[in-house]
Parts: structure tokens; sequence; C-alpha cells
């Protein structure tokens, strides 16, 4: 159904007909797979780089500066490729790698070539705000370098290096959509296909839906996650529901105990509250 | 008594803006096996970077430290980090791990050193019981109130059992009823395991509650040692009178008070 010769409305609600969704969903499942592949090696390489990014800067832990400055050039380079230019380039290597410059895993590549650059700036960047003091802390009890990184840095940074995951998990998603035009499959290329080669717009409105129930459940459990990790860490207060729905609890603990300190520990909970 | 941390001509040089200051200018230091050594001085005097030489996280630019015989300038990484393991030190910020609970906390120099959980365990609870934490074990120190934290991070450094502690301005942070506990604690540890402690401050309360004998620090340069009533009753250093001045004027002030009730 296309809007060139059907009102809005209509394409609106054909766009969550059966047929749209039957034609979608086997690509759903191609974006699904590329976006998981691409954010694991996104994920592990860009840690790995940002840690080493981390370690080798002038003021890190074992400063190695010809290392920090090449690498850095390398990746600003890899970083300012628009995300197109990146897929073409990498169609040699793909073919190098599994015999094809086209399909799902062959974009992988591409998008990971994309993405890691830039998670690797993102964990630095979150590595780095460590406070120096823990770091001298850490020195000061006789920890290894790698012990440094690996009990001490990385758990104090998690929550922020949730953070950052989740952004590059998001752009990974909207280049498995771009890439999905140059054959790799996956929703982008049915919203080329259907939505502007042939006008099926209600098809493209699908794609759309897809890819924001994806995106914005990405970014909740990221965010959860983040957030949950520095509430149980007293980092940051739980908002005022939680703290109403602890004190209830704990008044209803106390009622079972006595009637006067429930009512003294009720009250100190609406205070807090208010 | 035998003497514990020697220090001996200690320079060091910190370069800002291409331009080197002085820090440390020559300072010459000893404290004695088991007692509770102060260092004052104003804020800049060098004090902190004194105690971070002592464990390295500094590097003198020269001159020689020796703590319990062990020259620390000239030792290899490896051997610095065996060495700083019977080093503890405590921070006036108390840089604890925000990510691992107490009971983590106080167990991380364990950890790293390989023991096995259960001696990890007994030695945990046993430093934990020490400090009065023994019911805060599960809690995060951001949880936690600043007396307890610094607790937690007094217990982190005494758990591996060291021989010296550096206390950097571990009060500094406090309130007063709270430094007047951490103080009585360290003083209580030192008594029964005989730990050398460094305490370094700019708080004359701190040094005169808490030490028998102490330095003054101006400068980058030791002005006056010896023991403390001396040095309150009979500055000879600048730095040392004026002290001295502000201390005797802060109880005369107390006294004044209590004769206006």
């Amino acid at each position: 159904m296309s809007l060139l010769n059907e009102p809005f409305w209509k394409v609106f609600i054909s766009s969550f007909s059966k047929e749209v969704w039957d034609s979608i969903l086997p690509s759903v499942s191609d974006t699904l797979y590329m976006t998981l592949v691409a954010s694991v090696i996104t994920l592990i390489f860009g840690v790995i780089l940002g840690i080493v990014l981390t370690v080798t800067n002038p003021t890190g832990l074992a400063p190695v500066k010809p290392l920090y400055t090449s690498m850095g050039g390398f990746i600003n380079v890899l970083r300012s490729l628009p995300q197109m230019i990146m897929i073409i380039l990498m169609i040699p290597v793909s073919r190098l790698i599994f015999g094809k410059s086209y399909g799902t895993n062959a974009c992988i590549i591409a998008i990971a070539a994309s993405c890691i650059p830039m998670y690797a700036r993102m964990v630095e960047s979150s590595l780095l705000e460590i406070e120096k003091g823990k770091i001298d802390a850490a020195k000061a009890l006789g920890s290894t370098n790698f012990q440094i990184i690996t009990k001490v840095i990385i758990p104090e940074t998690f929550p922020s290096l949730i953070r950052g995951f989740t952004v590059a998990v998001i752009s990974v998603i909207s280049m498995t959509a771009l890439a999905g035009s140059f054959g790799a499959g996956g929703i982008g290329d049915i919203a080329v296909r259907f939505g502007y080669q042939r006008f099926q717009h209600d098809v493209l409105f699908a794609t759309v839906y897809v890819l924001v129930i994806l995106v914005q459940g990405i970014q909740l459990i990221g965010d959860r996650v983040s957030r949950h990790i520095l509430i149980k860490r007293h980092l940051l207060s739980a908002g005022a529901r939680k703290r109403r729905k602890h004190y209830e609890k704990k008044s209803d603990k106390d009622t079972s105990n006595s009637n006067i300190s429930a009512g003294v520990s009720s009250n100190a909970g609406r205070v807090l509250t208010n | 008594m035998a003497e514990f941390v020697t220090i001996k001509n200690l320079h060091k040089n910190f370069i800002k803006d291409s331009v080197p200051i002085k820090v440390l200018n020559g300072v010459n230091l000893t404290v004695n096996k088991g007692e509770i050594f102060g260092v004052i001085g104003f804020s800049g005097a060098g004090k902190s970077t004194l105690a971070r030489c002592i464990n390295r996280l500094e590097t003198p630019d020269s001159g020689e430290i020796y703590v319990d015989g062990t020259e620390i300038l000239s030792l290899s990484d490896k051997e610095l980090r065996k060495k700083r393991k019977k080093i503890g030190m405590v921070f006036q910020n108390f840089n604890l791990f925000e990510s691992k609970t107490v009971y983590q906390n106080i167990a991380y120099p364990l950890v790293i050193d390989g023991y096995k959980k259960s001696e990890i365990r007994k030695k945990v609870l046993e430093a934990a019981e020490m400090v009065g934490l023994s019911d805060k074990l599960s809690e995060y120190p951001g949880g936690l109130s600043g007396g307890q934290k610094q607790r937690v991070g007094i217990a982190r450094a005494l758990v591996g059992d060291p021989e010296l502690l550096l206390s950097d301005e571990s009060t500094s942070a406090l309130d007063p009823q709270t430094t007047i506990q951490i103080l009585d604690l360290l003083k209580e540890i030192n008594k029964k395991t005989n730990i050398t402690i460094l305490m370094i401050t700019h708080e004359l309360d701190a040094i005169k509650y808490t030490c028998r004998k102490m330095a003054v620090l101006e400068n980058g340069e030791i002005t006056e040692e010896g023991l403390v009533e001396d040095i309150f009753r009979n500055p000879t250093s600048r730095t040392g009178a004026l002290f001295a001045k502000v201390f005797n004027e802060m109880q005369h002030a107390e006294l004044g008070d209590g004769a206006g009730i």
C-alpha cells in the first residue's frame, strides 16, 4: 500500500496487517543476528583497544607515547570515515574472510570496523573517569597493573562502560539498517526494497516500528542496568517511589513486632519521601 | 629503640609549566619502630609528597629511604610491590573501591595476593572486628559515614599485617568527634600490634593527641624535630611557632568561653 494513492490512515492501519509482518519477520531475525554478533565483536575489541589507550596514555599506568599516539591517530582516521564509505572499503576484507562481499556476515565486518573505534574512545573516556586516588590506593596495596585494570578500574567504571555500550549497540543497529541497502539483508534491506523502490509505505512504517522498539528496548535495558548498579552502590539515590516502598516494607515488618514502632517508622518514611 | 624508617637527604621537584618547583628540599627524618610519629606543616609544605615517596607513589629525584633496612628507591617493580604490601596507607578521602562491599574492600589486598578463601575470611573478620565494622561487611562504601569509611580504609591497610602505616591526612575530612575516634583507633592498633605509624597532618590537635614525637615540615625542609611537648612549649622554627601560637590561642579561647558560662 502506498501513500501515493492511499490516505495516510489507511497505510498506517495496513502497516499492522498480517501480510506486512509476514514479509518483515524473517528480516527482523537477520537484523537481530547482525546486531548481536557485531555488538559482541565491538564490545570485545572496543574494550581491549580502550584499555590499551588508557594504559599507554602519557598519564596512564604504563605510558607508551608512540603506541598511544599512533593508535589514537588510527582510531581517529577510522572514525572520520562515514559509515557508508566504511561498508564499501570493507568489501575486499569481507571477500578475503568469507569469500563473498555481500550477505549478513560480510556486513558484520563493516559494522564492527565502524563501531569499534567509536566504542574504544568511549571505553577510554569511561576508564579515565576513575579517581586517581583509587589507583593510588590499589598501588599502595601492592597491585600489579593488570590487577589495577581488572579488579579496580573496570569494576569501578562499570556503570559508565554499560552506558557507552548501549550507545554503541544503538549505532550498530542504525548501521545494520544502512548495510541492508548494500546486500546485508535485514530490516534496512526491506525498507529500501519495499519502501523506497516499490512504494510500499506500509512495510516501510513497519520497519520503523521495529527499529524504534529495538532502540528503545536497548536504551531502557542499558539505563536500568547501570542505574541498578549505581543504586546498589549507594552512588545514586533510589527514586521516591522506591524509597517509600522500602519504608512501607520496613513498617510492615515492625507491625508484627509492635504497633508503636510501626507507627514511628512509617511516619519516618513519610517524612523522608516528602 | 631501633630505627625503622630513615630518610636521607630527600629531594623532589615537580615540573609545572616546564619550571621545576622544589617540593622536598633535602629532608632527613628518622622514625623508630613502634612509635607514632607526626609530621606537621601547612598546605604545600610537601607533607603528602613525603609520605607518598615512602611507598614510592611518587619517585623522588634523589636521596635515600630505608624502611626496615630496605632501600625503597632501588627496588625493582616486583620487589616494590612486595614491599608495598608491608606498608599500609590511609588517605584523606579514603579512596575506597565503591564497586566492592566493605568485606571485599578489606579483602582486596589478600585477594590480589592469592590467599585461600577461608584464610581471607578469617583475616577480614579479624580486621573488621578491630575497627568495629563487623556489622557493616555487606554494605557498599557509598552508604557509610565518613568515619566508617575511614575505618574501612584502616582495616584495608592493616589486613596484610604491615609494619608501617602511612596516614596521609587521614582525619582531615572528618568532624572533630569522629577524628578523636579514628585517632583512638590508631593508638589502640599501635599499642596492640606495635606497628609504626607516620602521621601526616595539618591538625595540631591530632598530633598532640596521638604522637610523642613530631617533625615540622616547612617549604620542603624539616625545620624542627623532637618531642611534641617541647616543640609546642618552645618552638624554634617559624611554622612551629605559628602552630604553637594558634594552638595556645585556641586553648585560651576555649577556657575563656568556659569562664563566660
